[in-house]
């Protein structure tokens, strides 16, 4: 063990915490954005529409995230259709490759939490909402939606641990986030315990600050007795009784 | 595809035994952790869940790259000249590790959620230790875990993959190479993607008719 060398990975690696931290938001936030409407197909749509998702999110999830980076990477040049047209731009520049790898691969994991979700409201409650006199839109944004995405969150965090893991392959592809910078510096220094266990520790507090963050958001959505809620429920007026309008019999 | 159906072939049982070697190793492993974690004392119980928490926290990637650069750096100090450590070697410890950190959360996870009645019972009963795991909570556990347990194997198949990254010639290994040497990315990589596809879905269905065949009892 070289402490100086770990001294100067704990100076460089941070560098690469950035991008690292991008692509797992960017990919995250694109991901959830598309599975929000393919889990309400894949729950609720016709039983075709609700097969064309399932293929969708078996295929991404079947294959590896590394197949699918190179896929895309090196394998939508050799089509001479993509090359010409105007998305060229795009696909042949590495960042966005590893983005759009990590938007389909976010969007199915998501998708196939959030449906588990949607199944396991309790049918009462949609009936209820239905018997108010809400439109199915209203009920799917204001009922059915919030309560899945308690009951998925869960699952979900497992989903950002891994899309902060997963984007440490954006390193083949010559992208340097932490990984990245950790494989350079150990082509230079060619001491790769020290490096790569300081690229660890950074990987670890990343995921760990990401799941405590989870828990937090868990505790502040959670309906029964916190404090907000409560608090929130004290200054509200009280409803006047409601006047019985309707004669007795 | 020229000559390179062969070395799929290869490539593929190369991929299988991988992944077979390693998810066996992780299971033994993992088994013992969560038994001991389970039984023994706070202080080993806290160096199981470190070990737990690191192994879940880190990427698969990263952990493939330090087992097999640093296993070379130690061998080559242990050696006194240059050693190279095998790359399936390599990715067998390191996916080990990995199947084995989730694997003793998915049989404590199990074992916490057998009954304690159980124990108790098997306890009034006369039965000592070794037999209370094998006939009573083992069995329990095992059809417990199952469901969780079979998402570990699916995703040790796709994480054989980052395996090639240091040389291992798997399956995406085979496509790197034929798709550098026939200029065709598209078909290699889309071949690559089929295979690991059947292989995942051959898990998938076996754990499935694994899990009917064994539903969990009392459910």
């Amino acid at each position: 063990m070289n402490l100086g060398l770990m001294l100067d990975a704990m100076v460089v690696l941070p560098s690469g915490v950035g991008l690292t931290l991008t692509l797992t938001v960017l990919s995250l936030t694109a991901g959830f954005l598309v599975s929000v409407p393919l889990a309400f197909m894949r729950a609720f749509g016709r039983p075709g529409l609700s097969l064309a998702v399932l293929s969708y999110t078996y295929v991404i999830r079947g294959t590896p995230m590394l197949v699918q980076l190179f896929l895309l990477y090196y394998g939508l040049g050799q089509i001479q259709a993509v090359r010409a047209s105007i998305f060229w731009v795009i696909l042949r520049d590495p960042f966005w490759c590893a983005l759009l790898t990590f938007s389909l691969n976010s969007a199915a994991h998501t998708t196939e939490i959030l449906c588990r979700g949607l199944q396991s409201v309790p049918k009462g409650v949609t009936e209820a909402a239905t018997s108010l006199g809400l439109k199915r839109f209203q009920i799917a944004r204001l009922v059915t939606f919030p309560i899945a995405f308690r009951i998925s969150l869960p699952a979900y965090g497992n989903e950002v641990v891994g899309m902060i893991k997963g984007s440490s392959l954006a390193s083949t592809v010559t992208l340097l986030e932490i990984t990245g910078m950790a494989r350079q510096m150990v082509s230079t220094t060619f001491a790769p315990y020290e490096i790569f266990i300081v690229a660890g520790a950074i990987y670890l507090s990343l995921t760990s600050i990401a799941v405590k963050a989870i828990q937090l958001l868990e505790r502040w959505l959670s309906t029964d007795g916190n404090r907000v809620h409560r608090r929130k429920a004290r200054l509200r007026p009280p409803l006047p009784d409601p006047e019985i309008t309707t004669p007795l019999p | 595809m020229g000559g390179f159906t062969t070395q799929f072939v290869v490539a593929l049982t190369v991929t299988i035994s991988l992944a077979l070697v390693s998810g066996c190793l992780g299971t033994a492993f993992g088994l013992f952790l969560a038994i001991s974690k389970g039984t023994a004392q706070p202080r080993l119980n806290r160096v199981v869940t470190a070990y737990t928490t690191v192994v879940r926290g880190v990427p698969e990637l990263l952990i493939i790259l330090l087992i097999y650069f640093g296993g070379t750096t130690l061998a080559s100090t242990i050696a006194g000249r240059y050693v190279e450590v095998n790359a399936f070697t390599a990715g067998v410890i390191a996916l080990s590790v990995v199947f084995s950190g989730y694997a003793t959360e998915v049989f404590r996870g199990a074992i916490a959620a057998v009954p304690a009645g159980q124990t108790e019972a098997a306890k009034s009963l006369g039965l000592n230790a070794w037999q209370r795991w094998m006939f009573v909570i083992g069995p329990q556990m095992l059809r417990l875990a199952l469901p969780a347990y079979g998402n570990l194997w699916i995703s040790l198949f796709k994480d054989t993959a980052l395996v090639s990254i240091v040389g291992l010639t798997d399956i995406m290994r085979v496509a790197y190479v034929g798709a550098g040497s026939l200029r065709a990315p598209l078909t290699f990589y889309l071949a690559a993607s089929a295979l690991y596809l059947s292989l995942t879905t051959v898990t998938l269905l076996s754990i499935r008719l694994a899990e009917r065949r064994y539903p969990a009892l009392g459910r």
